[in-house]
Formats: structure tokens, C-alpha cells, sequence
């Protein structure tokens, strides 16, 4: 067995936190480069705000985004690791520590409905799954609720085959309009079950940008509907004068013979994943 | 597209000069308010209470990262405008005088706007750092037991914004 510390943990977590609140990666500044020289008029004063505003966040070392979000977690633990407390815990602490030490803002709400701040950013959202062997990976993710407030599931019927799926992507993008902060990228689910498409939507926001889906039907599709979603003119920051979406990705699962669950899961162009493994 | 620097509080004349897409550097006074202060101000203004403070005022849709004790703010861009579509006649109504915010707003706030005079400014969402450059300071105002939904007061310089509403009518936002 190998075994892996808490503090060796909340250490690694901590610093991906900090990392990714305050560094856009080269994927991301790479694609908004090329967006911001695709832009004009209003749209490319927004973009000129966006490069100007990630330089700054990188310099000073302070969040990109006042909403520093919700975090979520997707851990992948080897059969072989073994790890003092239960990792929803470890991270838990993780995100509690790194929240207060740098002031970043607490925007979660203990119940949905009294919604008293729990003052510490927790509890994070996790997600388990076990491998063979001695590692251990944990994607992080911290998503702002402008774009997660624009995301939407529908279970489809079969009988509504892949046209359909696609109109309801292109609609979702439609329907958040300026909302999500554009330029936006779309996390598509398709498969799966009522819980499952979500969560490949979420995953499939932690592509590298500029990556080309393995599989070469959904890779065209890929590149179709990015097309159709350009077309619809919302532009930067909602005020036209260029391209709204950065890239789109999809996850497709096996499913029942009954259903066809589609869902979409939006990224603000502030799209803050990491990597920590062991 | 011009460049205006202006001040709030505003006086007429200069929102008159704004159209639609232009830059905006502002400076002056701004009242931060997010989802659970418009909640609150909605409440005491039913209830008849005064708040002299919103009289001529412009608010800002906005939950800054606060930093540690001490700090100045870390990061204050614009939270999405729409969830405050409920209110903001109301508030307009009472004496607001500019919103600013992210995204586009419903048909009944763009007419309230209009009717009242007033204006709908956009900051970048997503540009927290760059706008928290413009603020000088920082004071809690109302509600501290809101946390970071608390109503600050902000002096800020040269806050760079785009209109996008105007008092001849226009909207930047393409209607859905």
C-alpha cells in the first residue's frame, strides 16, 4: 500500500486552488488571443478587458474573477492507495484553508433556501472512481454560477436521433445569450443516465482546448456545432462584433434502449481546472 | 464608439452625450448590490422605510472577493444583471440612477430605464482583477450580515465600462 498524507494533500490542492484562480492557462490564452484578433467594436473592447484583466490577475496574484466559485473535485484513487481520512474530508479542509488564507470569496450557501454563507467556501463537490495500482489523479475544477446558472439537461427519446441533440445545444447556447459571460465554452453530455450526462458535460470542460476528440464522428460534429453556435452572433460578452464560443466538447456514454439524456454544461471563457497527481 | 470619463453621481446632461457601445471610464461613487441586498432593499421600500443612500445612486451588480483583513479587494468584476430584472423598477423608480452589470436585462427594466431616465452600464464579466484596479476604496454601508452580499460603498477611478442602454432608446443586447 502506499500511503498518501492528508497534508500532503490539502499542500497540492491548495496550491492548484491558488494556481488556477489567478493563472489562465496557455490552451485558454492561446484560444482568446486568436478570438480577440477575430473581434471588433464593442466585442473587442471586451476582449481587450479579458487580456488585459488575466495579466493583471497574474501579476498581482489575485483571482481573475471575483467569483472564485463553487469547487469540484473528480479523484481517481488507486486500489493500492491508502489515505489516513476520507478524501471528501482531506478536501474539503483543502478548500477551507486555501479560501480563508487568501481571501478569496465564500459563495457557498449552506441550505438553498435560508441561504446562510458557510463562510468557507465548503463543502466542495466530489467525485469518486477507483483505478488499479498505486496512483492517484484529482482533476479540480472551480466553476463561477454565471455560466453553471445557463446549463440545461433534457432526456430525449431516441426517436430524436443526433439532429435534435444538436438543436438543443445550439438552444441552450442561444438561451443564456450575454449571460455566461461569452466567450464561453460548451461541455456537451450525450448518454448515460439522469445523473450521468451532467457529469460528462462537466468533464468534458476539462479537455485541453484546441484538442481534437478521438473519435472522428464526434470530432465533426464537434466542429459543426461550434460553427452554428458562432453563427448565432452573441459575441463576446454578449455584445456581438465577434465569435461566442471558444470550443465545443462532447462525452458520449452508452445508454437505455428507452433514453437519450443530453446535456449541457457551460464554461465562462474564466474556465479554472487543474491537475494534481501523485 | 467615443470614450467619455464621467462621474457619478451623474448629472443629466452628461448621460444625454452616451449611445450604445461607448467607453465609459467612471469615476465616483458606486453601491455594490448583488442578489440578497436587492432582496433587502425591496423589502424596506414596500415597507415604507427610507434609504436616502439609493436616491441618485448607481449600483453595482457585484460580490467582490474581499481579500484578507486589511487587504484592499482582490477581484470585482460583474455578476450576471438578469437575476436582478425583479427589482430594479423598483429601485429605479426610488431614485437610482445607473446600473452596471453583465448580460441582458428583461424588456419591463430596459423601459423602466427609459422612463426613468437612467442608465444600464456593462463591465467585462470575468475581469475582476482588472476592475478591482479601479477601486480607491472600500467601505460596508448596509447589511454586513451579509457577508460578501454586503452593500459596499466604493470610490472608484476611471472604472472601465461600455453603455448599454441610452436615453434615446438603445440597447446593445441582441433581443432573443
Amino acid at each position: 500500500m502506499r500511503l498518501i498524507s492528508s497534508e500532503e494533500v490539502i499542500g497540492a490542492v491548495s496550491r492548484e486552488l491558488v494556481l488556477i484562480n489567478t493563472r489562465v492557462p496557455e490552451d485558454l490564452s492561446k484560444a482568446l488571443k486568436e478570438l480577440q484578433d477575430a473581434s471588433s467594436d464593442a466585442g473587442r473592447l471586451i476582449m481587450d478587458d479579458i487580456m488585459k484583466n488575466a495579466e493583471i490577475a497574474a501579476s498581482r496574484g489575485v483571482p481573475m474573477c471575483q467569483d472564485t466559485g463553487m469547487v469540484i473535485f473528480f479523484a481517481n484513487i488507486g486500489t493500492e492507495v491508502s489515505l489516513a481520512e476520507p478524501l471528501p474530508v482531506i478536501l474539503d479542509r483543502a478548500v477551507a484553508e486555501t479560501y480563508v488564507r487568501e481571501g478569496y470569496r465564500p459563495s457557498v450557501v449552506v441550505d438553498p433556501i435560508n441561504r446562510i454563507n458557510s463562510g468557507n467556501n465548503t463543502p466542495a463537490i466530489v467525485h469518486i472512481e477507483q483505478m488499479a495500482g498505486e496512483n492517484m489523479i484529482i482533476d479540480i475544477m472551480v466553476k463561477g454560477f454565471g455560466s453553471e446558472n445557463m446549463s440545461r439537461l433534457q432526456m430525449m427519446k431516441p426517436a430524436d436521433g443526433y439532429e435534435r441533440v444538436a438543436d438543443f445545444v445550439v438552444d441552450t447556447v442561444a438561451r443564456g445569450g450575454g449571460n455566461p459571460c461569452p466567450p464561453i465554452i460548451v461541455g456537451v453530455g450525450v448518454g448515460g443516465t439522469f445523473e450521468q450526462a451532467p457529469l460528462l458535460a462537466k468533464r468534458a470542460l476539462l479537455r485541453p482546448l484546441g484538442s481534437r476528440n478521438t473519435d472522428e464522428v464526434w470530432a465533426e460534429r464537434e466542429a459543426a456545432l461550434l460553427k452554428a453556435i458562432n453563427m448565432l452572433n452573441i459575441g463576446p460578452g454578449g455584445l456581438g462584433g465577434g465569435p461566442t464560443a471558444l470550443a465545443v466538447h462532447i462525452i458520449a456514454a452508452p445508454t437505455h434502449i428507452a433514453g437519450l439524456p443530453v446535456a449541457v454544461n457551460i464554461s465562462c471563457h474564466a474556465s479554472r481546472h487543474g491537475r494534481v497527481s501523485w | 464608439m467615443r470614450t467619455f470619463f464621467l462621474h457619478s453621481p451623474f448629472d443629466e446632461a452628461s448621460l444625454y452625450e452616451l449611445n450604445i457601445g461607448d467607453r465609459v471610464f467612471l469615476s465616483g461613487k458606486v453601491l455594490t448590490a448583488r442578489d440578497a441586498a436587492h432582496m433587502r432593499f425591496a423589502a424596506e421600500i414596500t415597507d415604507g422605510r427610507s434609504r436616502p443612500e439609493l436616491v441618485g445612486a448607481t449600483i453595482y451588480y457585484c460580490g467582490p472577493c474581499p481579500g484578507t483583513t486589511g487587504s484592499p479587494i482582490l477581484s470585482a468584476g460583474p455578476t450576471t444583471s438578469g437575476r436582478m430584472d425583479p427589482y430594479t423598477a423598483m429601485l429605479l423608480g426610488y431614485g437610482v440612477r445607473a446600473v452596471i452589470g453583465k448580460g441582458p436585462r428583461s424588456r419591463e427594466v430596459y423601459q423602466a430605464l427609459r422612463e426613468n431616465r437612467a442608465v444600464y452600464l456593462v463591465a467585462t464579466g470575468g475581469a475582476g482583477a482588472l476592475l478591482a484596479e479601479s477601486i480607491l476604496s472600500s467601505r460596508v454601508l448596509a447589511y454586513p450580515d451579509l457577508g460578501p452580499e454586503a452593500v459596499l460603498e466604493l470610490v472608484v477611478r476611471d472604472m472601465p465600462l461600455i453603455v448599454g442602454t441610452d436615453l434615446h432608446g438603445g440597447v446593445i443586447y441582441n433581443s432573443l
